[in-house]
Parts: C-alpha cells; sequence; structure tokens
C-alpha cells in the first residue's frame, strides 16, 4: 500500500533506501484496529478520563467529612442528575479500567495469551462493557 | 526526571498498586453493603480509626504512582520526541500529583484529627 522502500543508484548499482518523502499514514479513521486493540485503547483513555476527573470525587470526599450540613449537602449532590450521571460515567469507565487491567495481568502471566482466547476475552470485555452502558441506562430510566 | 519510576520498576509499580487499589476497593465496597445507612458520624468515624486511615493514606499513595507510571507512558508515547514538551508535560504531571496528594493528606488529617 504504501511505497517505503524508494530505489536510488550508487556508482551505477541499485540499492533500496527508505523514502524520505514517503506518506505517514495516520488517518485514524482508516487505522483497523483488531478488538485486543480497543480493549487496550479504552484502557488507557478510561485511565486518562479517571484522572483528569480526580478533584471532583476527592472534593466530594473532603466536603462529605466536613460537617454534617456539608456531609447532607453532598448527599442532595449526588442525588441531582448531573453529578450523579457523571459519577455514574466515572463508574462505568473504572470497571472497565478494572477488568481490562485485570486481563493485562493474567496475559502477563501467559494466562490466556493466545491468539484465540485473548480474542475470546477481549470480546467479552467489550460486551460487559455495552452491558454495563445498557444496565446503567435501564435503572436511570 | 524521566529516569524517575521508569523501566521495570515502573512496571512493578503499575502492578503492584493495581493490585492494592482493587484490595482497598473489594473492602470498600464490603463496608458499603453491610452498612444500610450511611450517616455523617458513621462515616466520619471510618476514616478516624487508624487502620483505615493508613489504609487510605496507601491507598492514596499508591493511586498517585498508578497515575504516574500511566500517564507518563501516555506522554512518552505521543510526545516522546520533542524533549521539551515532554519535560515540561512530566514536570506539570509531577506538580499535580504532589498537589492532590498534600490535599489528600489535610483531608485525611482533619477527618482524623477532628
Amino acid at each position: 500500500m504504501i511505497n517505503v522502500m524508494h530505489e536510488i543508484k550508487v556508482a551505477g548499482q541499485q540499492i533500496n533506501m527508505p523514502n524520505p518523502k514517503r506518506p505517514v499514514f495516520l488517518n485514524l479513521l482508516q487505522i483497523r484496529l483488531p478488538l485486543m486493540g480497543w480493549v487496550s485503547i479504552a484502557h488507557r483513555l478510561t485511565g486518562v478520563m479517571l484522572f483528569l476527573l480526580l478533584p471532583l470525587p476527592l472534593w466530594l470526599w473532603q466536603q462529605s467529612l466536613n460537617s454534617v450540613a456539608d456531609f447532607a449537602q453532598v448527599g442532595h449532590w449526588l442525588e441531582a442528575w448531573p453529578l450523579r450521571l457523571l459519577l455514574l460515567l466515572m463508574l462505568w469507565w473504572f470497571l472497565h479500567h478494572l477488568f481490562a487491567g485485570i486481563r493485562f495481568l493474567l496475559l502477563d502471566m501467559e494466562i490466556g495469551a493466545s491468539l484465540k482466547v485473548a480474542r475470546g476475552s477481549a470480546i467479552g470485555l467489550l460486551l460487559l462493557d455495552a452491558l454495563l452502558l445498557v444496565a446503567g441506562g435501564w435503572w436511570w430510566l | 526526571m524521566s529516569n524517575v519510576l521508569s523501566g521495570l520498576s515502573a512496571w512493578l509499580v503499575q502492578r503492584l498498586s493495581a493490585i492494592y487499589l482493587l484490595l482497598y476497593t473489594l473492602l470498600g465496597l464490603v463496608w458499603l453493603i453491610n452498612t444500610p445507612t450511611i450517616s455523617f458520624p458513621l462515616w466520619h468515624a471510618l476514616f478516624a480509626q487508624p487502620l483505615v486511615a493508613i489504609a487510605t493514606a496507601m491507598f492514596i499513595l499508591a493511586l498517585l504512582m498508578h497515575i504516574w507510571v500511566g500517564v507518563r507512558d501516555v506522554i512518552l508515547d505521543y510526545a516522546g520526541h520533542f524533549a521539551a514538551l515532554r519535560l515540561t508535560l512530566l514536570a506539570l504531571l509531577g506538580a499535580w500529583l504532589i498537589a492532590l496528594g498534600i490535599w489528600s493528606a489535610a483531608i485525611l488529617l482533619e477527618g482524623v484529627l477532628s
């Protein structure tokens, strides 16, 4: 697809060199990631999202330990939909991050590392993600 | 800076911290299931227990180390070729995590002492 090697002549001899003008092909919409790749990139994305939103639970924790009134206030915030939605999303991301992480730990120990089993566990995990999303939506409505 | 927790030790820290975070989370879940209604006195007393306070402090420390290794990997993957950008991002990340650590310590100390 991409002509990486570039034929040049040096002292009358034909040799292959990397083409300095080769196209860098990073169109994300055209890269076809295997299912294991989706689990991996989602593990990374969920981790970064949880990291970015970490001040929120930390702040709620601080408020909840302040006083009886602040504790009750946190309770009211948790019942309001914006915070509830955000925390549910964080829970969803956390669960993916957790299960994908356990899967990677097992892969480190060469458990389920064959292509067949690894693909199966990746599909299972993505199905679980979808199931959790549906269950969350169901519980909400 | 980029040698802080790199290579094999980073790999190990990432996994050991993950296991501790999981254990703490499971214990927290058990506590939640066994506590029908959470009142302020109950919640406050929970973190005032020395064992819970120490376990929580260790949880925060493990979480910050876990974040350091994970986000550092992301930075090195996407900004690894640009030394100045890489160092800036790693420094910002380190400062941010230290700030979160101090904040968490303050919350915990207030919870224990007050």
